[in-house]
């Protein structure tokens, strides 16, 4: 237990904290946003998967780290944009279409990997790391929060960036009102359907971004399946945290610090299965739904397809 | 219509341009057979011959007595964890987290069932173990199921969430408590060959078939034939209607969740005490999400399940000998899936959209 509590212990448990959060805050956001114009997205887990993979496959053939987290974004906007087709312009099942997704993109990637690396798994360099001088000389705090691949940092900022656009820009009201009273939107003659599409594009986007950073920079490798329940974290984070960004930053990183530990457990060799382990972060996501659940609060139509003149 | 007497003249008859299709033509098989000519290209495009794989797949899935008998057993889960989900989808709810609730149900006739045979005759043993099953596969139901009802959370998260949850802790129950110390895999003890099902007398089926068989007929006739059943379609139906008509409340949502939970641990002991005999720390097939595209295909009917079911379990057995033998990873499968969902869903689109118009 001594080493447990040790200085570089806490710094690397901290460190892993952050890196495993910004997929679970990026998802989250773009969910969150998709959920505020009323669009529930269940695809988000393919969305990352894909994003993973095209990350990974660009950063791999060259492209970089940018390169790679670009096409990352771009594959889980264009999964998106599919959901945005199937699900709010015409209005078909969105659990049904989000279900799909994320089977077609498990299958998919897991298909594209047995075909191309399932022999050499090959491995990404580590991601380079910044550390901002004097700040990040900070005992145990400094190496988590201010040594890491600037996308971290960039990560941990969004939820401010979302936070603005919903509290000071038309596009973030246009959004709730899409959730809210799409009827009203209609009648002030901002298109429900653009809206809506637009904002189950971004959420596409962000998800995507997340996968792409689990596999450029948190893990450097790609295997089928990987994201792990990932998405699902996000969509109840995104559900728990409401419309309130800053919340999914927070919930993001109590998340986060469940799978750092389960790493941190596996590696510290203690005595019980990984399998214990593994299912903290799940179990704890259902403590949270137990307890705080009667506060999840969804927007009132959500899930529901537009159609003018239809109540 | 001014017509009182309620006959329409000739007249007004619509024309019969159009030889009638039968619905399932356009909203089932439709999907299947361009979901089957978007996999070939996928196959295609990773260099695997699509013809040749489907042709593969027939002849392993369906055409020889053994791949034909193993695609009848492989049915048997899928059977009636259909029927689970066609009592939770008819009702509007979406119990997804079925695959926890035959984990469990699996896990505990497994843990049961060595034992219990010692202690009884055969029949009332396996029977038991069977129900004990569907009891864990309720219990592991409850906790969505009393957030839906108590506070309208979404049971489809919470649920995928207990099946995540379900996937470990069955693994580390077996490592930790329930393992067989003769076995060198982490496994539960094996229930002896005579000891599970027997036999339907000719084959190598066990009598698991008829009973799941009997579960999707007898849950076909409850949604259709009585008053629970047409309690769970109203709710499925029209939420609102079923609240005005006084039984839309949270009893009702608990009840279709905790009786989807129980079919869907009984698929999972009866998988057990049929064909498995032991439950391995690493066994997670995932049915739970190849049964949902076969629900909604067979549009909440059981007959039309049945057909389905076995239609997928020969895609499965076959698919499986094809894994080996072709180099194409049983993934493929679910990408087959994913097609179904999208080109079901598009069709159910443009049928609403041609019955508008």
């Amino acid at each position: 237990m001594q080493s447990l509590l040790s200085q570089t212990f806490l710094a690397a448990l901290l460190t892993g904290t952050v890196v495993s959060a910004i997929p679970l805050i990026l998802a989250a956001l773009g969910e969150q946003f998709s959920e505020r114009a009323g669009v529930l997205n269940i695809g988000v887990e393919g969305m990352m998967l894909s994003g993973a993979y095209a990350g990974f496959a660009t950063t791999l053939a060259g492209g970089g780290i940018w390169g790679g987290l670009l096409a990352a974004l771009a594959c889980g906007a264009g999964l998106g944009a599919l959901m945005a087709l199937f699900c709010v312009r015409m209005g078909m099942n969105q659990i049904i279409v989000g279900i799909a997704l994320t089977l077609g993109a498990a299958g998919v990637t897991a298909l594209l990997h047995h075909a191309h690396f399932a022999r050499t798994y090959p491995r990404l360099d580590a991601a380079p790391r910044i550390a901002i001088p004097g700040l990040s000389g900070i005992p145990v705090l400094g190496q988590a929060l201010f040594h890491h691949h600037p996308v971290t940092w960039l990560g941990l900022l969004a939820p401010a960036l979302f936070a603005l656009i919903y509290r000071n820009s038309f596009l973030g009201l246009n959004l709730a009102a899409a959730g809210e009273r799409p009827d009203a939107l209609d009648a002030t003659g901002i298109g429900v359907v653009a809206t809506r599409s637009a904002a189950v594009i971004v959420g596409g986007a962000m998800a995507g971004l997340g996968g792409g950073y689990m596999a450029v920079i948190a893990s450097g490798i790609f295997v089928p399946h990987m994201t792990g329940g990932a998405g699902y974290i996000a969509i109840v984070l995104a559900m728990l945290a409401r419309s309130r960004p800053l919340s999914v930053l927070g919930g993001g990183l109590l998340f986060g610090m469940c799978l750092a530990v389960t790493t941190a457990l596996q590696v510290g060799g203690i005595a019980i299965p990984t399998d214990v382990i593994q299912m903290l972060p799940f179990v704890a996501v259902m403590a949270v739904l137990v307890l705080f659940g009667r506060h999840a609060r969804m927007p009132s139509a959500l899930g529901q397809p537009y159609r003018r003149g239809q109540r | 219509m001014s017509e009182a007497a309620g006959i329409t003249p000739v007249s007004r008859l619509p024309p019969r341009s159009r030889v009638p299709v039968p619905p399932f033509v356009g909203t089932t098989l439709v999907p299947i057979v361009l979901a089957l000519v978007a996999g070939g290209l996928v196959l295609a495009a990773i260099g695997t011959d699509p013809l040749a794989y489907y042709a593969y797949v027939l002849e392993r899935g369906l055409l020889r007595l053994r791949g034909l008998q193993a695609t009848l057993v492989h049915m048997i889960p899928l059977l009636i964890l259909g029927a689970a989900l066609i009592v939770s989808f008819r009702s509007g709810l979406w119990n997804l987290g079925i695959d926890g609730q035959y984990m469990l149900g699996m896990l505990t006739a497994g843990a049961l069932a060595p034992h219990l045979v010692q202690a009884m005759p055969l029949a009332p043993a396996l029977g038991l173990s069977a129900l004990a099953g569907g009891v864990a596969g309720t219990l592991w139901a409850l906790p969505p199921a009393w957030l839906r009802a108590r506070h309208g959370t979404n049971e489809v998260i919470s649920g995928l969430m207990m099946s995540l949850i379900a996937t470990s802790l069955v693994a580390a129950l077996v490592k930790l408590w329930l393992r067989d110390p003769a076995s060198l895999e982490p496994q539960t003890l094996t229930l002896a060959v005579g000891d599970r099902l027997p036999m339907i007398p000719g084959t190598d089926v066990n009598v698991g078939l008829v009973l799941a068989l009997l579960v999707v007929l007898g849950v076909h006739a409850m949604m259709t034939r009585t008053a629970a059943g047409l309690r769970f379609r109203v709710l499925g139906l029209n939420p609102a209607a079923a609240r005005h008509a006084g039984f839309g409340g949270p009893v009702l949502a608990m009840s279709v969740l905790c009786l989807s939970g129980f079919l869907g641990g009984l698929a999972g002991s009866v998988e057990l005490i049929g064909a498995l005999g032991k439950m391995q720390a690493s066994w997670n097939p995932a049915y739970g999400f190849a049964v949902v595209p076969l629900v909604f295909l067979s549009r909440f009917n059981g007959l039309a399940l049945i057909l389905l079911a076995f239609a997928f379990s020969v895609l499965e057995i076959g698919g499986a000998s094809a894994a080996t033998r072709l180099d194409v990873p049983q993934d493929f499968t679910l990408v087959l899936v994913g097609f179904v969902l999208i080109f079901l869903a598009l069709a159910e689109y443009l049928a609403q959209r041609r019955a508008e118009t």
